[in-house]
């Protein structure tokens, strides 16, 4: 097939005009950070870099704390992705391997549902079940109610449908039980999917903002996404802009290293990319 | 389908974990929300009226609730109408088979890490009033500068499009993986049955990706329903006046600002219904024009 030319000159040339448009503000933030009090006010606007990008990040990082603020996020992101990894793995097991058993359909249904269900829905009760169970303020508010999973569930279960019975009998027979079966067979085969859930929920959970803004009242257990209302709080007076933005850029790079790791895996487990 | 494990107890036991979180946290507290919803608090919070339907009676005869209404419902199908058209067409774009668009697909699928509140912060610096870029620009234009936290409809036009970019990545995402699905043998056929870019875009790529649009569709109404908040927290705390107050941001002022638990209960039942209903309705509209293959 011959290329043609003049289409491709218009598919980059619309794309180029794309990126920019879109990466502009991206540019523009990541630049901010990067300049000194007097160049972030100056007028008209610095395009290019300063050379305080340090200075920024370490009176950001006193400012609110960020060290503890992202240590905070990490833990919280790295266990609610595991946990519903594990969690939607087992349950998705229980729905291929183990044929018919009494409500089966109802626990499928009720495992969807939770797609039904946001968090401002129930926003109230948790908060108050949260107190019941004295949980105001620790990790375990901010990480068990999120560990059920209908994504994954969903992900692993079609997976899953994918193995042939046949190898499961053929594990039986040799006198491997459920579990080890489910240990040696099913999850080394769920490599991708693993990566790509596990990219899909940190990312989520690093992002949350509402739940950790009414659960936590301690600056010791706020996580970044609080962190930057904190230093946009604190800097009201007059916006120093470079400050804020040393703040967002280190509250935007822990996902996008997650994103990068894991971006092969995730882009084959979409389907995007052969696998090599 | 035949049992493979004979063991009984089994798939219970491995479903264990997930559905004591699921009803714990989910369905407990969601049926919750509807009691609380008949209940009003005493002022001083330690006791409860019944007080029947009255807090729904309220909200919907109050104009500050039906003006959020308004608003979100704006906020949602702009979000959700820009987002889609344009991921789409970025989508197809990034799909042709050209040396490079690797790289393309790398850096526009970055977005898809930032979260609303990082992406409020970052929007609020370029339409910054004093010193933003955008500003700049209009000015370099000859155009009188803006100021959208003084002037409500400007506010609500930088939310939409705050909220369209953060999901811009996603959506590029999905619909990436929905084109793998759209064979190219019939693309080239129509090509050369003299079709022009345009009539296949519209008559086979469109309609063979209508299953990831759905699945986008209810996912971005979702997000533009109740993901927003870090947002809207980070960029107009519902203002100016009350003109970017979209129902999540408002059941949160009422539920943990005025501390009003029957009343923002209410509102998280009326939530519900609303997404309910729109999802209902989305699957009745697209069922005959979903095109399953």
């Amino acid at each position: 097939m011959t290329i043609n030319r003049k289409k491709a000159f218009w598919v980059y040339f619309f794309l180029t005009v794309a990126l920019v448009v879109i990466l502009f503000p991206i540019y523009y933030a990541l630049n901010m950070s990067t300049l000194s009090d007097s160049e972030a006010y100056s007028y008209p606007p610095r395009f290019l870099p300063g050379s305080h990008l340090f200075q920024n990040l370490s009176r950001a990082w006193n400012t609110v704390h960020m060290g503890r603020l992202l240590f905070n996020s990490a833990f919280i992101s790295g266990t609610v992705a595991l946990a519903k990894i594990f969690l939607s793995i087992l349950a998705a097991f229980a729905f291929t391997f183990f044929g018919e058993f009494k409500g089966k359909f109802f626990f499928f249904a009720m495992i969807l549902v939770t797609h039904m269900l946001p968090l401002p829905v129930r926003i109230v009760p948790t908060f108050e079940l949260m107190q019941t169970f004295r949980w105001n303020n620790t990790y375990y508010a901010l990480t068990i109610p999120f560990f059920a999973s209908a994504t994954g569930t969903l992900l692993f279960r079609q997976l899953f449908l994918t193995v042939p019975a046949s190898l499961a009998d053929a594990a039986r027979i040799d006198g491997a039980g459920p579990l080890r079966f489910l240990r040696s067979i099913l999850v080394p085969l769920s490599k991708t999917n693993v990566g790509a859930l596990f990219l899909i929920e940190f990312v989520y959970m690093w992002n949350e903002y509402l739940w950790p803004l009414i659960i936590t009242s301690s600056n010791d257990m706020r996580v970044v996404q609080i962190g930057l209302k904190m230093l946009l709080a604190s800097e009201a007076q007059a916006a120093d802009w470079n400050i804020i933005m040393s703040g967002t850029l280190l509250a935007m790079l822990p996902p996008l290293i997650i994103l990068l790791v894991f971006q092969n895996t995730f882009m084959v487990g979409f389907g995007l990319k052969e696998e090599k | 389908m035949q049992r493979r494990f004979p063991n009984r107890w089994m798939p219970y036991l491995l479903l264990l974990p997930s559905l004591v979180v699921v009803v714990v946290f989910l369905v407990i507290p969601s049926i919750q929300s509807v009691y609380l919803s008949f209940f009003r608090m005493s002022p001083f919070g330690d006791k409860m009226f019944f007080v029947q339907w009255q807090n729904f009676q309220n909200l919907l005869t109050s104009k500050d609730y039906l003006g959020s209404l308004w608003v979100t419902l704006v906020f949602a199908v702009c979000v959700v109408g820009l987002g889609l058209s344009l991921s789409m067409l970025l989508a197809v774009l990034l799909n042709q088979k050209l040396r490079g668009l690797y790289f393309y697909r790398t850096l526009l699928i970055w977005t898809y890490a930032l979260s609303p509140a990082v992406a409020g912060v970052i929007w609020a610096l370029i339409f910054s009033p004093s010193s933003g870029p955008f500003n700049y620009f209009l000015k370099l234009l000859n155009i009188s500068p803006i100021n959208w936290m003084t002037t409500p409809s400007v506010a609500v036009l930088i939310i939409i499009l705050a909220a369209t970019w953060k999901m811009l990545g996603y959506n590029i995402i999905f619909f990436l993986a929905g084109l793998q699905a759209v064979p190219v043998e019939l693309l080239e056929a129509a090509s050369i049955d003299g079709a022009t870019a345009v009539r296949k875009f519209f008559r086979i790529t469109v309609p063979l990706l209508s299953p990831t649009t759905f699945f986008l569709l209810i996912m971005n109404m979702l997000y533009a329903f109740f993901q927003v908040f870090g947002l809207i927290d980070v960029m107009t705390k519902g203002g100016p006046g009350n003109a970017t107050e979209v129902l999540v941001y408002k059941l949160y002022k009422d539920g943990f600002v005025h501390f009003n638990t029957g009343l923002a209960a209410a509102q998280s039942v009326l939530l519900f219904v609303f997404v309910a209903v729109l999802t209902v309705f989305q699957f009745r509209f697209t069922e005959k024009k979903v095109f399953y293959s």
